[in-house]
């Protein structure tokens, strides 16, 4: 059976798990909505475009420039209307914030650890975690000017300024970058990264931007909570708004990784065997390194340094669908979603809200240890 | 297979070409000016010491590294031109050692040498399933083709690499050390199935580090050492042990390997180079090399003699081999013809004075062998491996040439200048110090030593 086919099937198999954890997530809560309750709100929730219309825009569509997109929902579902608003209006935008984390985070870190050859690699080891929360704990410690109006030619004055979540959200994705071109840059000489120098640069940078949190805590007074609350990795407040943008960037970026996924098998030989093999080496691994660095931040931007994730879910999917990157990228992703859904259930479901990132750690690693004490894991 | 218009070259040109290519690392030049050509059909050996540079030169024409200056052509395109992929399709390669840290199956990595020459999506088509199935059966890879690689053993895995090197099907091939951890039977098997490649048309080239592997199946023979070619030509012409033991420190012996008839090469220590005029040396085996390499004593720098050996048997031409590989230049008979000491002598180029087995000794033999001996600096007797004299009379198939009337080789032994018997247990360092012990080359009064 072709890789591609097992791929498709396995995928299939874990996406209809997702749809599973999605739908009984959104069930559970304060208040208790049957879960076919649930998915007819989601269904009624759901709109298709129908056509283009010019003029004033009706009810019914989006407007851009007098050039209007005319979309209608397909479904009408008698469902009442607070469990509508609760479904609709507060947890899907968390679940698929949730979703969509989890799946960059997993991804980016199945592909650093084919890329490293290294069982402990995840996202945040090329500096790019620690790069957003220097960011963000910045932004948190120092927030500037959370409005300006710039008068853009034709258009007129727009206010760019930022919310205050947007502004945590932006300087953390932006930070996260530096970070990782920074790391990239240390470590590549003469046009070559070798990936040793690449880990230990990431681990130097990690440890200097440990140094700034650490400093930035110790300034941070009255606001040290957030940065606590940030730094532990958090889903609470989500908007559709996020999840538009979170939806936006990661599905391009995983399309762009899948493409890669021969490759990254073939660079499992060794990077001399791999350009053996016809694969530009360093070209390669430019865009691996890149695409797993905005993944990743596309992921920390909104949720924080939500850790565990990219570290075992692809080890757990690895001992299950084996090696072939063509098959254990999208499955790992898909899994890492329902992962972090269900995580962030747990974090929402108690008395208090927890940090999702305590729940995953606190669930994942005994669930991981579980695996290596049951299975022997000799090689990765 | 691809259709890329690119690699439509002309059958002409060598579809590996190395033009003064010189490559050094941060530590200093490697290897300079090295240059030559893989034709078409032809296996090449790369040989040398450790460290001479074998890998690099290969590495340098699969282009991992960037020589420092020279050209790499590769079916008459310039490597530095060719992508990634194009040079995918024209060289395959297997590497020494390997990391494979992910538990892929061996069929896995077999069917990953197809990787040139499919697209992103593509899936394995006919000729993809064919290439694999052939280069696993070539290979004997088929029997665990469903078992992990990390679970197969080192042998196993090198003929995993040769296996997705062969499924490549590039017109060139690179292996290093293709053989180094293989046993016997597969490492024959290994050689065979190379020779098959290059007669098949395809061009081979091999770093090897043994020899006779390198003599039995190359067509031609690089000799890399002290940071460039030493000798280059068919293995005949180039591992003599004159060449094997400059490029190698070593003092070498080349005959032949009965059972192939290649040349089958025995490396010494280097005895012979120790300085033999310093008595107060404590005769124990030092490395001649102080790292001062470039003022390499030649054959002749090495106080060589002419020697004449007495003697018969297995015994007698292992003593001559090790007189050869230290540089000395030998005589041996009166010899029964087919003795082991007659080919050694033969094959070193010696003059063997030989006589029917089992017949007398006419008196013509018998001085052509004495005037041997009486121009040699020294004459050895071997003693039989039972103690006895090669020269005692009367015992068949003894020192002379049969066993009617007395011993021919009393009158070799007689025109001699000077004798030193050895016995068949005395040590590399007592028989080449017995030799020289004199120091010079005058004709010295006739002496009469042994040494056990």
């Amino acid at each position: 059976m072709s890789a591609w086919v097992r791929s498709a099937a396995w995928s299939t198999g874990l996406a209809a798990m997702l749809a599973v954890v999605v739908v009984v997530s959104a069930a559970i809560g304060p208040v208790r909505i049957p879960p076919a309750e649930v998915v007819k709100a989601v269904l009624n929730a759901l709109v298709v475009p129908v056509g283009i219309e010019t003029g004033s825009p009706s009810a019914g569509s989006l407007s851009v420039s007098g050039v209007s997109l005319a979309y209608r929902s397909p479904f009408a579902f008698p469902v009442e209307g607070v469990h509508q608003q609760i479904v609709v209006g507060v947890r899907l935008p968390r679940i698929l914030l949730a979703a969509l984390v989890g799946f960059a985070l997993a991804a980016a870190g199945t592909v650093m650890q084919g890329f490293f050859r290294n069982p402990m690699a995840d996202p945040s080891i090329i500096g790019v975690s620690s790069g957003a929360a220097v960011g963000a704990v910045a932004f948190i410690v120092f927030p500037v000017a959370l409005s300006t109006t710039v008068a853009f030619p034709l258009v007129g004055a727009v206010d760019v300024g930022l919310s205050y979540g947007a502004g945590v959200s932006l300087f953390a994705f932006v930070g996260a970058l530096i970070a990782a071109f920074g790391v990239y840059a240390i470590a590549t000489q003469h046009g070559r990264t070798p990936v040793a120098t690449l880990l230990l640069a990431g681990v130097a940078v990690q440890t200097f931007l440990g140094a700034v949190i650490s400093y930035l805590q110790l300034q941070a007074g009255e606001s040290l909570r957030r940065i606590v609350a940030w730094l532990m990795g958090h889903l609470s407040g989500a908007s559709w708004s996020e999840v538009a943008v979170t939806a936006a960037v990661v599905p391009p970026l995983f399309i762009l990784l899948l493409v890669y996924t021969r490759d990254l098998n073939v660079m499992l030989l060794g990077e001399e065997e791999a350009q053996g093999l016809g694969i530009e080496v360093e070209r390669t691994k430019r865009i691996l390194l890149g695409a797993s660095a905005l993944i990743t931040a596309a992921g920390v931007a909104f949720a924080g340094v939500i850790g565990f994730v990219g570290l075992i879910v692809p080890h757990m999917l690895r001992l299950v669908v084996g090696p072939d990157h063509r098959v254990l990228l999208p499955t790992a992703a898909l899994a890492g979603s329902s992962f972090l859904v269900a995580a962030d259930t747990v974090a929402r479901s108690g008395t208090a809200e927890l940090p999702v990132g305590i729940v995953t750690a606190a669930v994942g690693a005994p669930f991981f240890i579980y695996l290596l004490m049951s299975r022997e894991v000799h090689e990765l | 297979m691809s259709s890329d218009p690119s690699s439509d070259t002309s059958d002409t040109d060598p579809l590996i070409e190395v033009r003064d290519l010189s490559v050094s690392f941060e530590t200093g030049p490697v290897v300079s000016g090295v240059d030559f050509d893989v034709e078409r059909g032809s296996l090449v050996g790369l040989v040398g010491p450790n460290g001479a540079g074998k890998t690099t030169v290969i590495r340098a024409i699969k282009g991992t590294i960037t020589p420092d200056s020279g050209e790499i052509r590769l079916d008459g395109d310039d490597a530095a031109d060719l992508s990634a992929r194009e040079v995918s399709r024209r060289v395959a390669s297997v590497p020494q050692a390997t990391e494979l840290a992910f538990d892929f199956r061996v069929r896995h990595v077999v069917e990953m040498g197809r990787t040139p020459h499919l697209g992103r999506f593509d899936g394995h088509g006919p000729d993809d399933e064919r290439a694999v199935r052939e280069a696993m059966d070539a290979t004997g890879v088929t029997r665990f083709a469903d078992r992990s690689i990390t679970a197969v053993s080192g042998g196993e895995r090198q003929r995993v690499l040769l296996a997705r090197a062969l499924a490549q099907e590039t017109p060139a091939l690179l292996l290093d050390e293709p053989t180094e951890s293989l046993d016997v039977n597969h490492a024959v098997r290994t050689g065979k199935l190379i020779r098959e490649i290059a007669d098949g048309g395809r061009a081979a080239l091999a770093a090897i580090h043994d020899l006779d592997l390198a003599a039995r199946y190359c067509d031609e023979v690089v000799v890399l050492a002290k940071g460039g070619v030493h000798a280059a030509g068919p293995p005949a012409e180039v591992l003599t042990a004159d060449a094997v033991g400059s490029a190698f420190d070593a003092e070498a012996f080349v005959g032949r390997n009965p059972a192939t008839g290649s040349p089958a090469i025995t490396a010494f220590d280097a005895l012979a180079r120790d300085d033999p005029s310093d008595p107060s040396e404590p005769p124990v085996t030092v490395p001649s090399d102080d790292g001062d390499t470039t003022d390499e004593p030649s054959v002749t720098d090495r106080d060589a003699r002419r020697v004449h050996v007495v003697g018969t048997g297995r015994t007698a031409a292992r003593i001559a081999a090790r007189l050869v590989a230290a540089g000395h230049e030998l005589s041996a008979g009166v010899v029964p013809a087919g003795d082991v000491l007659a080919g050694v002598v033969a094959d070193a180029g010696g003059r063997v004075v030989t006589a029917p087995p089992f017949e007398s000794v006419v008196p013509s033999t018998r001085e052509a062998a004495g005037d041997l001996a009486g121009e040699a600096d020294v004459t050895i007797v071997v003693d039989r491996d039972d103690g006895s004299e090669g020269t005692e009379s009367g015992r068949t198939g003894s020192g002379g040439a049969g066993n009617k009337g007395p011993d021919p080789n009393e009158g070799v032994i007689a025109s001699a200048e000077r004798v030193v018997h050895v016995g068949a247990d005395a040590s590399e360092r007592q028989l080449l110090d017995a030799v020289r012990t004199d120091g010079s080359y005058g004709p010295e009064p006739s002496v009469d030593e042994r040494i056990e």
